[in-house]
């Protein structure tokens, strides 16, 4: 299947998950498809299979509230039925709104409060390093999840430890709980500041998938960054760069929309 | 107790791979051996508790058994929330070791002292909760940590106490530990961590006083031995607990809430710290007594109830 469709199929999923629960953050989870479907479908070493095998690479989807689209990545990877995803936020359920990595195989930690997967992810690198796993780390986190102290607790620890295998990837959809992310807390020079807790950075386009598999590809001696500019709600026109869909979920109409907007074309 | 604590655990770790050790930059002439021994399990974090609890979940998750040792309000209360995710949620396999129990930290202040750390930690599902009361128990139970499921918190005091505990007894996660047994005793005296010395002056006077008491350590906090509780509170009249730490949420809010909801009721006083920081100056010793938590004001205040109400 090529790339595009899986997105596409990914993207679709998340609409009806969000529209069938009620719940809100499909803005935050339609921003991460690209970069999601890069990493299952081309760049780890994961078995659907077998999820837990030692020398596996280990994804961390610190901002929690996106779930959902890491629920419809697993499935549609094979971790489990897509039947499953009917149960999003459900009463008797299996899939919550923030995750819980008792739900089902393929998640490796639990979240949805922010500023914790770093650390977590750090846990994991020198864990590897140790046991002499040739296991990537890859985290992801939103851009005001960079608001949190904790991330940069984090990132000045890693690169002291010089953890060549482990990601950062910034979802910097510019959008958060308040408006737009940097009238909030501004983050620029973004790049610079990694740059000057001695990482390699890189600002790449989070929707384009050449560029994504390319910057998770650089083999590096130490840790990585990758700031991926992307689009809050993306895919769904009216859903796009617009803070409220942080919030919203679609009615019957919005979703007889985006899903045509979604459709293989 | 701390060196007791490092002593075992650096024992333990030449016997296993998976044990790792942590701190936020605290320990200083404490960990040095573990560090020298295990280089590549030993990790200075920096002064950065929420990372570090972060780090010790993602090793734990890998497999590894992680130690991370600070001063109790440092390790307990700084990173709380990422103890309740990180630790408790999952269900990790992370050691909290505090030192400073209660007012240790006397002159140093109240940022130092730790009089809460009981109540909010006991109050995470999954948490087990350690309050040894001499080196014999923090030995044992260090021993126990390397296979127990699950986090894990030991409040330790300092350097420096005396063992009270009977050799012969079994040290066990969840089982309390009689340092003093006497079935003709009509007394319990129930004390954990750093408030053991106060509980062995204050038996002391009683039994100068020829009043025969039971004395029990409850080194474990949780899960909790209710079993013994139960058997103390259907066959003694009064029962005492002593305690470093303030009055809500520890050993006697524990055993209080018990005997409320049971059938048997005993006369039960609490011996704890008030609801409050101290703004005083001073060792750990002139603290509680300004706080009344001494020996000679427990011993008055228990002579006065056996008076009131004859045995």
């Amino acid at each position: 299947m090529e790339l595009e469709q899986i997105a596409r199929n990914i993207r679709r999923e998340i609409v009806i998950m969000h529209a069938r629960a009620n719940a809100s953050h499909i803005g935050s989870a339609l921003s991460i498809v690209d970069i999601l479907t890069i990493l299952y479908f081309k760049v780890m070493n994961i078995d659907p299979k077998n999820p837990n095998f030692k020398n596996r690479d280990k994804f961390i989807l610190s901002k929690g509230h996106a779930s959902s689209a890491l629920y419809a990545t697993l499935a549609e990877r094979g971790f489990f039925a897509k039947a499953l995803l009917e149960s999003f936020y459900m009463d008797h359920g299996q899939l919550p709104g923030h995750l819980d990595k008792e739900s089902v195989p393929g998640i490796e930690v639990s979240s949805g409060s922010l500023g914790h997967g770093l650390s977590i992810g750090v846990g994991f690198s020198i864990a590897n390093k140790i046991d002499n796993l040739d296991s990537h780390v890859y985290v992801l986190c939103g851009d005001g999840e960079l608001n949190e102290g904790s991330v940069w607790e984090a990132i000045m620890f890693a690169s002291h430890k010089k953890l060549n295998n482990l990601t950062l990837i910034v979802d910097y959809n510019k959008l958060q709980a308040f408006g737009k992310t940097n009238e909030v807390v501004n983050l620029e020079p973004l790049k610079d500041k990694f740059l000057a807790f001695n990482w390699y950075a890189i600002e790449i386009n989070g929707h384009d998938f050449k560029e994504i598999e390319k910057a998770l590809l650089i083999k590096l001696d130490k840790p990585k960054a990758i700031i991926a500019h992307t689009i809050k709600g993306k895919g769904v026109s009216f859903m796009e760069n617009k803070l409220e869909w942080h919030y919203k979920s679609p009615n019957k109409e919005q979703l007889q929309q985006a899903l045509y907007e979604l459709n293989d074309k | 107790m701390r060196d007791t604590f490092i002593k075992t655990l650096i024992k333990l770790a030449e016997k296993n791979e998976k044990i790792f050790l942590l701190t936020p930059d605290l320990g200083f002439s404490v960990l040095e051996e573990f560090e020298k021994k295990f280089p590549d399990r030993f990790l200075n974090v920096g002064i950065a508790e929420a990372n570090a609890i972060g780090i010790a979940a993602g090793l734990a998750l890998s497999g590894k058994i992680v130690y991370v040792y600070s001063i109790i309000p440092f390790v307990t209360m700084r990173p709380f929330e990422q103890i309740r995710v990180d630790v408790a949620y999952m269900n990790t396999n992370v050691r909290l070791v505090g030192v400073g129990a209660g007012l240790t930290y006397g002159a140093q202040g109240a940022t130092h002292h730790a009089i809460e750390d009981i109540a909010i930690m006991r109050a995470l599902p999954n948490m087990t909760v350690l309050c040894p009361s001499d080196p014999y128990e923090v030995e044992k139970l260090t021993i126990q940590t390397i296979e127990h499921k699950g986090p894990i918190y030991m409040r330790l005091a300092k350097k420096g106490e005396p063992i009270i505990s009977n050799i012969s007894n079994k040290i066990k996660i969840g089982k309390a530990n009689y340092i003093q047994k006497n079935k003709n005793s009509n007394i319990a005296i129930l004390f954990t961590s750093n408030a053991s010395d106060i509980a062995i002056e204050v038996n002391k006077k009683l039994k100068k006083s020829a009043f025969e008491s039971d004395l029990i350590s409850m080194h474990t906090i949780k899960p909790f031995d209710y079993k013994t509780l139960e058997t103390i509170i259907s066959t003694k009249k009064y029962v005492f607990t002593i305690e470093e730490h303030s009055s809500i949420g520890g050993l006697g809010s524990i055993v209080s809430e018990y005997i409320a909801e049971s059938k048997y009721k005993p006369i039960f006083k609490k011996f704890s710290l008030p609801d409050e920081y101290s703004h005083y100056i001073g060792t750990q010793y002139h603290i509680r007594d300004k706080f009344d938590l001494n020996s000679e004001f427990i011993f008055n205040t228990i002579l006065n109830f056996l008076s009131k109400n004859k045995l």
